[in-house]
């Protein structure tokens, strides 16, 4: 690890201690001062947390989800072409349909289109870094994009965000939000990052980096990466043992 | 079916915008016109551990409509749906770290067989620097069903005061100031849930 100081991992959790990250870790310093430093409050779950608003966005298109062309100019995005794709499953295994999925992503040089990000990293015009689709009846979701570049950031010295895709997920319930990244397996800078390394064990750290796949790989056309997600909390099951309590 | 862990959680970090605030991501109006109930407007800011403004923050929320009814498959009670609202809002945080919605002040919605729940708005909190996102929820200060909340029984008597939104009227409407502390003496309440297995 090239972070030799001492860490101070915080012990306030929401969520699985095996799984979610901490919100105070100050290897990674914007936590500093933006971590809850009080308890939690446990509360139980009620129909405000067990509804939820769903695929919120209506009008998901089909080009939304290739990235190598939603820019709209009739350019293609330059980089190497990759598909990701994979299945959003509840904590028994169970696909879950119909969830919104946003993504956004550095191009591939490494350089985002947000205008907070100046680092001389090049811009690709043909490249908007965004995409959203929902997962179909399996709960399978599929994006087009480029395989994003590793960027600089300001964190400690010679610090580089391994390359990553984010991801948002409106699942089937409020309590099953998720917002995450998805890395991708060889990449060198995982071990130096601290907001990967922020998740607790090598298990929790391991389940977002994607696998290469070659059977999703699309000859003369495009690389396949493999990355299936699970949704904490709220899955069909109490779903179903709510409704049979209702008169 | 075996029991898997779940996807761990990242920070949303600094550059979502053009992705989840695109104009028709972003829902700043939740009630269009039509919609029925009380017009109400919610304005806050959320401020760090030094109490500067985070101005590269998101603000979800979910809430019942006037009746207080879920648009939802699960609430599958015998109570009016308005299909015009969703009952999801978003919005960015501003260089103040501002925030706002307008909406109509949810109705009460049930806690167990026995019990309702006061007026509520549930709010998840995204940025930078927070791995996880937090959970809290607006209770609305000059509601009388606000003292009797089973879930707000739930938060230490002394910090129950940080979930409560304040009404002001601003040029004859009505607003109400919820304001996100994430650390300090005046920190938020943020919530976990307890496992599903200990409900039941
Ligand atoms: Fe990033």
């Amino acid at each position: 690890m090239e972070v030799t100081m001492a860490i101070t991992i915080g012990d306030i959790v929401r969520g699985d201690r095996a799984v979610f990250p901490p919100y105070l870790y100050d290897a990674y310093r914007s936590t500093i001062r933006r971590a809850p430093r009080r308890p939690l409050i446990e509360v139980p779950l009620t129909l405000s947390e067990l509804t939820g608003p769903g695929p919120a966005i209506s009008a998901v298109t089909p080009e939304d989800a290739d990235l190598t062309r939603n820019a709209g100019t009739g350019g293609e995005a330059i980089g190497q072409r990759i598909i990701v794709t994979g299945r959003v499953l509840d904590q028994h295994g169970a696909p879950v349909p119909n969830v919104l999925i946003e993504i956004w992503q550095a191009n591939a040089a490494g350089r985002y289109i947000h205008k907070r990000d100046q680092w001389p990293g090049p811009l690709d015009p043909n490249f908007l870094g965004i995409g959203r689709c929902l997962t179909d009846a399996q709960g399978v979701y599929r994006f087009l994009t480029i395989r994003p570049g590793a960027y600089p950031w300001k964190n400690h010295p010679n610090a580089w965000r391994p390359s990553h895709i984010h991801f948002s997920l409106l699942g089937p319930s409020w309590h099953t939000r998720l917002v995450t990244q998805m890395y991708f397996a060889d990449d060198p800078l995982l071990p130096l990052d601290p907001i990967f390394n922020a998740l607790p064990t090598e298990d929790a750290r391991r389940r977002l980096v994607a696998s290469y796949a070659h059977d999703v790989s699309e000859p003369e056309w495009a690389l396949g990466w493999r990355w299936d997600i699970v949704l904490d909390g709220a899955a069909a099951t109490p779903f179903e043992d709510q409704q049979e309590t209702q008169p | 079916m075996t029991s898997r862990l779940p996807t761990g959680s990242q920070t949303v970090g600094p550059f979502f915008h053009d992705c989840l605030l695109r104009e028709d991501a972003r829902r700043n109006i939740l009630a269009p016109p039509g919609v029925a109930g009380q017009r109400i407007r919610i304005e806050g800011c959320i401020l760090d551990g030094d109490g500067a403004p985070v101005p590269d923050a998101m603000v979800e929320i979910w809430q019942a409509n006037s009746y207080g009814r879920y648009n939802h498959p699960v609430d599958s009670r015998d109570l009016p749906l308005d299909p015009q609202f969703s009952g999801f809002g978003r919005s960015a945080t501003d260089e103040e770290g501002a925030f706002w919605f307008e909406t109509i002040k949810p109705g009460p919605v049930p806690f167990d067989k026995q019990r309702n729940q006061a007026p509520h708005i549930c709010v998840a909190v995204f940025g930078r620097g927070l791995l996880n996102h937090l959970y809290t929820r607006i209770y609305f200060a000059d509601d009388p069903a606000t003292a009797d909340d089973p879930v707000l029984a739930l938060v230490p008597a002394e910090r129950r005061a940080t979930l409560l939104a304040r009404p002001t009227e601003v040029d004859g409407s009505l607003v109400y100031r919820f304001d996100i502390i994430l650390q300090g003496s005046a920190e938020t309440v943020f919530f976990d849930y307890q496992e599903l297995e200990q409900l039941r």
